[in-house]
C-alpha cells in the first residue's frame, strides 16, 4: 500500500524468504494495527463505543496532519523539531486577534484573521527553517532547534505565559464541528492527505522532493532547483502544524503556550517512520503516515484505557520508535 | 565530501584556531562585567556562578565528544534528572556511594546510546531521543514523580553546597579533573586520534584498521557519565533528586559546543574551548541577571527561551561561515 518512489521493493522478488520478510515490512503497520485493534477489543473496557471513535479521531488528526508534513521534510532527508514550538506561536495567535477589540467590532473579518494570520506565521516560521537549511546548508536537527526554543518562548512573551479561555463557536467548529457524524478535523486531515498525495505523485515539486532525498546530488545534477524545493517542503511542514495548532486550541476553547503541541515532534517523527518514511529521505508514504499517526495514537489510548502510567507509556513509546527506525534499517538493507 | 585529507592534522589546527572567537568574546564580556557591576568578581559571584554551572559544563564535555565523532546525544538532560534521583536514593549511604552510583546510572543510559547507534544501526539523533524519553519516563517511575530528598546527616550534600579551602565548590573541582582527563584523552591518546577522525570520515577510519566501534562506544558511555556527574552535582547542590529537571538542558550544551568552535560535522573541536563557550553561555545569563537586577531592562523568564535561541541562530551563523572557511 506504501509505494511512493520506491523502485526496489517491487513484491515480486524470486526467492520466497526474502519476499516474506519484504512483505512483513511492508505491511508491518497493518499488521500492528490488526493486533492493537484486537487487544483492544478483547480487553479495554468500552472499546467498541462511538464515543471512542470520536474521542480518538479527534486526538489522531493533529498527529496526523503534522506527521505528513514531517513525512515531507522527512523524504528529503531533513528533519523538523519545531512542530511544536510553531503550534504553540499559531495556537496563541488565534485568540489574540479574534479576542482583540478589532475582532469584537468586526467578528467576521475577525475570525477570518485569526484563521489566516496564524497559519502566515507558521508559513513564516518554516521560511525561517528553510532559508537556513537550504540556503545557509546548516544540518535540519540544528537549524530547527532554534525554533524549538524560542517559537514556545515567543508564544509564551505574545501570551504572557497565561492560559487564554474563550468562547467563540465558529472558531471552535473547527475542532468541534461534525459532519457527517464524524468530527470535523477528522475529515480535514483526509483532505490534506489526498491533496498531499496527489501532490506528492502527481507534480513536478513533489517528484522533485523524492530526488533530493534519493540522491541531492544527482537531483543537482539533473536540474532540480534544490534550495527552493527544500524552502517550499519546510514552510508546508509549519503551515500544516499551524492547521494543527489551532485545531487543538479549538477543540479545548483554551489556548496554552507551555503545553500545546508539546512533544509533537516526536509523535509525528514517530508517526512518519511507522508509516514507512526513511530517515535518509527518497519516499514519502503520505498515507503510511496517516496509518503511523493512527497506530502511535492508538498505542497511547490502549496505554492510557488501561491504567499504564504517563511514565512507563514514555517508555514504551521510546521502544516503539527504536523498533520501527531499526525495522525501516533493515529494509533498507 | 568529506575525504580523508580531513585527517589532515593542519587542518585540525585550523579548526582549533578558530575558537579565538570564545576566548576573546569570554574575555570581553568578563572586562565588560567588571567595570559594570560592583559585586561581579567578588567571591561570592563567581563560586555561585561556577557552582550553578559546573553541571552544564560537565554534559558540555561529553557532548563535545559525541558531536566530534559526527554524532549527537540529546538525552543528557533527562539522564542527569535519572541519575539525580539515584543519587539522591544513595545518598544515606555517603558521597562514596551516591557519587559513583549516580555517575554509572549515567553510563548504563550511555551504554543503552552506543547499543542502539552501534550495533542496531539507528541514527545517533533517534537513538538517544528515545533514551531523552525513557531516562525520563525511569525517572519519573523510581522516583514516584517527586523530588526525592537527599540525607543530610550524610556528607552527600558537601559536594554540591561545601567548598574546598573555603574557597572553590568542590562540584567544580571535579568537574575541572573531569575537563582535565578529558583533554589528555583527546589531545595525547589513540582514542582521543580516533574520535575525531571517525567525525573526519568515518568510512575512511573504518579502512585505515581504527577501531571505531570501541571509540564511538567509548563517546556514548562518556557523555552518559557525564550526565551522570551532573545529575550528582544537581542533587548534592539543591539537595534533592529531581526528575523532572534537565528540560531543554541538551539545548544549551549543544550551543556550548558549538560556540566552543567545535563543528557540528564532526573531526574538529577541542575541551579548553568547550568549557569556554560553556561559561560564555552561563555568563550571558549571569550579566543579563545583574542587568535585570539594576533595572535597566525586565525580561521575564519567557524573554530567556527567545534570547536563548536567538543566541544559538547567532552562534550558528557564525559557525556556517567558519565552516566555509574551513572548507576553501
Amino acid at each position: 500500500m506504501i509505494r511512493n518512489g520506491d523502485a526496489n521493493a517491487a513484491g515480486t522478488h524470486p526467492r520466497q524468504l526474502v519476499l516474506r520478510r519484504q512483505t512483513f515490512f511492508r505491511h508491518g503497520g497493518v499488521i500492528a494495527l490488526m493486533v492493537l485493534l484486537a487487544f483492544n477489543v478483547a480487553v479495554t473496557p468500552n472499546f467498541l463505543q462511538l464515543q471512542t471513535l470520536f474521542v480518538n479521531i479527534s486526538q489522531v488528526s493533529t498527529i496526523a496532519i503534522v506527521a505528513i508534513g514531517m513525512t515531507l521534510v522527512i523524504a528529503t532527508a531533513g528533519i523538523d523539531l519545531s512542530v511544536g514550538a510553531v503550534m504553540a506561536l499559531s495556537g496563541a495567535l488565534a485568540p489574540l486577534i479574534f479576542g482583540s477589540a478589532f475582532g469584537q467590532a468586526y467578528p467576521v473579518a475577525g475570525l477570518i484573521l485569526a484563521f489566516a494570520l496564524p497559519l502566515l506565521a507558521a508559513a513564516g516560521c518554516g521560511l525561517f527553517n528553510g532559508i537556513i537549511i537550504g540556503g545557509l546548508g546548516l544540518q535540519p536537527i540544528i537549524a530547527t532547534l532554534i525554533l524549538f526554543i524560542s517559537g514556545r518562548g515567543i508564544a509564551q512573551v505574545l501570551t504572557n505565559g497565561n492560559l487564554q479561555t474563550f468562547s467563540n463557536p465558529a472558531f471552535s467548529y473547527l475542532g468541534t464541528g461534525k459532519i457527517l457524524g464524524l468530527p470535523f478535523q477528522g475529515w480535514l486531515a483526509l483532505l490534506i492527505a489526498g491533496v498531499v498525495y496527489w501532490f506528492v505523485n502527481r507534480t513536478l515539486f513533489g517528484r522533485c522532493i523524492l530526488a533530493i532525498g534519493g540522491n541531492e546530488r544527482a537531483a543537482m545534477l539533473a536540474g532540480v532547483r534544490i534550495r527552493l524545493v527544500k524552502v517550499g517542503v519546510y514552510v508546508i511542514c509549519a503551515t500544516l502544524s499551524g492547521i494543527a495548532g489551532l485545531i487543538v486550541v479549538a477543540i479545548n476553547s483554551a489556548s496554552d503556550a507551555a503545553r500545546n503541541g508539546n512533544l509533537m515532534e516526536l509523535d509525528a517523527i514517530a508517526a512518519a517512520v511507522v508509516g514507512g518514511a526513511l530517515l535518509q529521505g527518497g519516499r514519502a508514504p503520505i498515507i503510511g503516515a496517516v496509518l503511523g499517526a493512527v497506530i502511535i495514537q492508538l498505542v497511547k489510548y490502549t496505554l492510557l484505557a488501561n491504567g499504564v502510567e504517563d511514565e512507563v507509556a514514555l517508555i514504551a513509546k521510546a521502544a516503539i520508535i527504536v523498533l520501527a527506525v531499526y525495522v525501516q534499517q533493515a529494509r533498507k538493507e | 565530501m568529506r575525504s580523508a585529507l580531513d585527517l589532515d592534522l593542519r587542518r585540525y589546527m585550523q579548526g582549533d584556531a578558530n575558537s579565538m572567537g570564545v576566548w576573546i568574546a569570554l574575555f570581553a564580556l568578563i572586562v565588560f562585567g567588571a567595570l559594570r557591576y560592583d559585586n561581579f568578581l567578588s567571591l561570592y559571584n563567581i563560586s555561585s556562578f561556577l557552582n550553578f554551572n559546573s553541571l552544564f559544563i560537565a554534559i558540555s564535555i561529553g557532548m563535545a565528544f559525541v558531536i566530534m565523532t559526527g554524532g549527537i546525544d540529546l538525552s543528557v538532560g533527562s539522564v542527569a534528572a535519572f541519575s539525580s534521583v539515584c543519587a539522591a536514593y544513595l545518598s544515606p549511604f555517603g558521597l562514596e556511594v551516591a557519587l559513583p552510583g549516580g555517575v554509572l546510572a549515567g553510563m548504563g543510559f550511555g551504554l543503552i546510546n552506543a547499543v542502539c547507534v552501534i550495533a542496531l544501526r539507528i541514527p545517533p539523533f533517534i537513538a538517544t531521543l528515545s533514551t531523552m524519553l525513557a531516562a525520563k519516563g525511569a525517572a519519573l517511575v523510581i522516583s514516584g514523580a517527586q523530588t526525592v530528598s537527599v540525607d543530610w546527616s550524610s556528607n552527600f550534600t558537601k559536594f554540591g553546597m561545601g567548598a574546598a579551602l573555603n574557597l572553590l565548590p568542590w562540584s567544580i573541582i571535579a568537574v575541572f579533573l573531569v575537563a582535565l582527563a578529558a583533554w589528555l584523552v583527546l589531545e595525547h591518546t589513540p582514542l582521543g586520534r580516533t574520535i575525531l577522525a571517525i567525525g573526519g570520515g568515518e568510512e575512511a577510519s573504518t579502512l585505515m584498521g581504527l577501531r571505531i566501534t570501541r571509540a564511538k562506544a567509548f563517546v556514548y558511555m562518556f557523555s552518559g557519565s557525564c550526565a551522570g556527574l551532573a545529575g550528582v552535582i544537581l542533587a548534592s547542590g539543591y539537595g534533592a533528586g529531581q526528575p523532572l529537571e534537565g528540560l531543554g538542558w541538551e539545548l544549551s550544551a549543544i550551543a556550548a559546543v558549538v560556540v566552543g568552535g567545535t563543528l557540528l560535522t564532526g573531526g574538529h573541536g577541542s575541551i579548553p574551548a568547550t568549557v569556554a563557550g560553556a561559561v560564555l553561555l552561563g555568563l550571558v545569563f549571569n550579566i543579563l541577571n545583574f542587568e535585570n537586577s539594576r533595572g535597566t531592562i525586565s525580561l521575564s523568564a519567557y524573554w530567556q527561551l527567545v534570547i536563548r535561541g536567538a543566541f544559538l541562530f547567532l552562534v550558528i551563523l557564525f559557525q556556517s561561515h567558519l565552516h566555509r572557511r574551513v572548507r576553501k
